[in-house]
């Protein structure tokens, strides 16, 4: 039960993480129909950048929380800029190029960011310094740390504000209109290239968010986490419904507890014979399941080669 | 007449190349010969699922390891199994065949970008097992791989020998793959398939009316593409002797999706031509660091990460400036270049042209 209870509750904190990257995907697919290769590599961007800033301050003596707080007000902005010149350079001038051109361009994106934060911040694996206390709480049998509490308030919050943003002020009706079609939406106003900028941005700054939570809940961050991160994040995305808001968020959580149950009990399930280092799998399995029972995703609508 | 002259041209070319290289540059460089070759075969086989079809393929490298693992363990002392090579070449690219089936199956009716998130999560999956499959029974050898590899043989002659010379008896084989490989590509563009590939590629809906079957059309392609990898991996292991899951990483999918978007999807001169580019070009890159070195006193740019820095520019520079590639074909372009009104009519969504 303890274990249970344990793996439930990293489940979900691993959950919130991939549903504000698995947003970012669907924001941008529902909008765009176009899959941001390189959102997973924004994510690192913003891992790197909050780390750096951690590592500046770890010695100032300001409080834990407030130096995450200067490191995820670094990454944003960094994050939403990446994320501005991405569309901005190589999505906006393939707009009526045939649909494999974009999907190329978006793996040369992700292969370039990947190899200039190599550059910047070299190919080791680089630690976060601890800065957030480390006691934990016990609720029945399992322990709660403050950091996976203030991940998973801080998502929820971003995620009830997103959500309101896209249901009731005026960018969200564009956004929605947008996203239903984008020619009637012109005829009605409103300006498509700011939308889609607009939509990138906000996406990198979830991803920022999300990159904070990662590499200060896993104590590391790597030139290449955004890929397995970004992946992951797609599945959460595809699972909930690729485009539905709503079903990333739901489907973020499914694949974290998903993956965290898996984690736990497979070496028991099977014997030892598989042990966690399968865990990256379990995401892969999902997708392919997904993909072949239910490709529209638990809350999306059909998705077909052409609806 | 002169076109019998031209071909004997080639022919002498290629039959002397490696002996020049050899004498002139040293053996290093026929090996990287041999390595083009090999990477002309991948290459071509890519281009049949991006190039043919237009289904993007990010885990292209997985098959190739497929067709290295199947060769590896049938002709190695780790399962006692001595294979003669031409029976394991068609057992690896079947094997790469049947995964690639597997892998196609549940995505490929659905819109291409699945299919492309799907083989690149496939090709990160399949190097997990190969590194965790050694427990609890030594299947793969996990992250030390499989050695002692059988040489490829011909009767009773062994490509190795003579000692030290197996680059030129190697290169002659790969040449002969690769012309193979070349010719079962143009058969195949040409073909009443190839011409359905196409149909797909430029509008899937059009096709479906012109009564093609889709999905297993499409399938048949992503299998195709697949035995090739498998089959160019066979001829991977058997020339190295050694196997392990560091040689199929993702930057290996991403340089062979490279050398075909940058020759030219579909055509299969320039297909040919971004792979011997691309697999001899970043060898010059080896240079750099003593350049380096001599310039600033220090390594300031890793030339590994350069390379694949070059990789991720040129995909993003070719498909914004020439979309057909550097040697497109002549169709191709009039296809990709084609503005104003066809391109309007295709594309009512914002990016996506299935809209």
């Amino acid at each position: 039960m303890d274990i249970f209870l344990q793996q439930l509750i990293n489940g979900i904190v691993l959950g919130s993480i991939y549903s504000l990257v698995a947003l970012g995907y669907t924001l941008v697919y529902g909008i765009m129909g176009l899959i941001n290769f390189a959102h997973g590599d924004i994510v690192m961007v913003g891992a790197m950048v909050t780390l750096t800033v951690a590592r500046l301050l770890s010695d100032s003596g300001l409080p834990g929380p407030l130096v995450l707080g200067i490191g995820m007000l670094a990454a944003i902005p960094a994050c939403m800029a990446v994320g501005y010149l991405i569309e901005r350079i190589a999505y906006r001038p393939l707009r009526n190029a045939p649909r494999l051109a974009p999907l190329i361009t978006a793996i040369g994106v992700s292969i370039l960011l990947q190899n200039l934060a190599m550059m910047i911040w070299g190919r080791e694996y680089l630690s976060f310094p601890q800065i957030l206390p480390t006691q934990t709480m016990a609720v029945g049998g399992a322990s709660i740390s403050a950091i996976q509490i203030l991940i998973v308030a801080s998502s929820t919050i971003m995620m009830a504000g997103l959500s309101s943003l896209i249901r009731k002020t005026r960018l969200g009706n564009a956004m929605r209109a947008t996203a239903q079609n984008p020619e009637v939406a012109t005829l009605m106003g409103v300006n498509i290239n700011a939308i889609v900028s607009i939509t990138f941005v906000l996406g990198s700054a979830l991803a920022a968010v999300a990159g904070m939570m990662v590499s200060a809940y896993y104590g590391i961050a790597h030139y290449d986490m955004g890929f397995i991160l970004g992946l992951k994040a797609f599945t959460a995305a595809v699972l909930g419904g690729i485009g539905n808001i709503e079903g990333a968020m739901l489907g973020g959580l499914l694949l974290g507890i998903i993956e965290s149950m898996g984690a736990g009990y497979l070496g028991t399930l099977t014997g030892g014979v598989m042990g966690s280092n399968y865990q990256d799998v379990f995401a892969f399995f999902v997708l392919i399941l997904v993909l072949i029972f239910r490709p529209s995703g638990l809350l999306g609508e059909r998705v077909g080669e052409r609806p | 007449m002169k076109k019998y002259l031209k071909l004997a041209a080639y022919a002498a070319l290629l039959l002397l190349l490696p002996f020049a290289t050899g004498l002139a540059l040293g053996k290093t460089w026929v090996r990287i010969l041999d390595f083009a070759l090999l990477y002309v075969m991948l290459a071509l086989g890519l281009n049949i699922v991006v190039g043919f079809a237009g289904l993007l393929d990010l885990g292209y490298v997985a098959f190739f390891a497929v067709g290295a693992y199947c060769y590896a363990l049938l002709a190695s002392p780790h399962f006692g199994l001595h294979l003669p090579f031409w029976m394991i070449l068609p057992i690896g690219a079947f094997a790469a065949g049947i995964f690639g089936m597997l892998l196609g199956a549940p995505t490929l009716r659905l819109r291409g970008d699945y299919l492309a998130i799907v083989t690149l999560g496939f090709g990160e999956i399949i190097r997990i097992f190969l590194n965790n499959l050694d427990t609890p029974y030594n299947i793969t050898g996990g992250p030390q791989g499989v050695d002692l590899i059988d040489p490829i043989r011909l009767g009773p002659f062994s490509l190795n020998q003579p000692p030290g010379h197996a680059v030129y008896s190697y290169y002659f084989l790969f040449l002969l793959f690769a012309l193979a490989t070349a010719f079962v590509s143009m058969r195949l563009q040409h073909s009443r398939i190839g011409r359905a590939w196409a149909a797909i590629r430029e509008d899937e809906i059009a096709a479906e009316a012109m009564g093609i079957d889709t999905r297993n059309v499409k399938l048949l392609a992503f299998a195709m593409g697949a035995s090739f990898g498998g089959l160019s991996g066979g001829l991977f292991a058997g020339f190295e002797g050694f196997v392990s899951p560091e040689s199929f990483t993702l930057t290996e999918s991403i340089m062979i999706l490279s050398m075909v978007v940058l020759g030219g999807m579909g055509h299969i001169r320039g297909v040919i031509f971004g792979a011997l580019l691309l697999s001899i070009l970043p060898e010059a890159l080896r240079y750099v660091g003593p350049l380096e070195q001599s310039l600033f006193g220090k390594i300031v740019v890793d030339p590994s990460s350069l390379r694949m820095l070059l990789f991720g520019l040129s995909l993003i520079l070719v498909m914004l400036l020439r979309p057909a590639g550097l040697w497109p074909s002549p169709a191709r372009k009039r296809e990709l270049l084609a503005h104003g009104d066809t391109a309007k009519h295709e594309n009512t969504g914002v990016y996506d042209a299935g809209r």
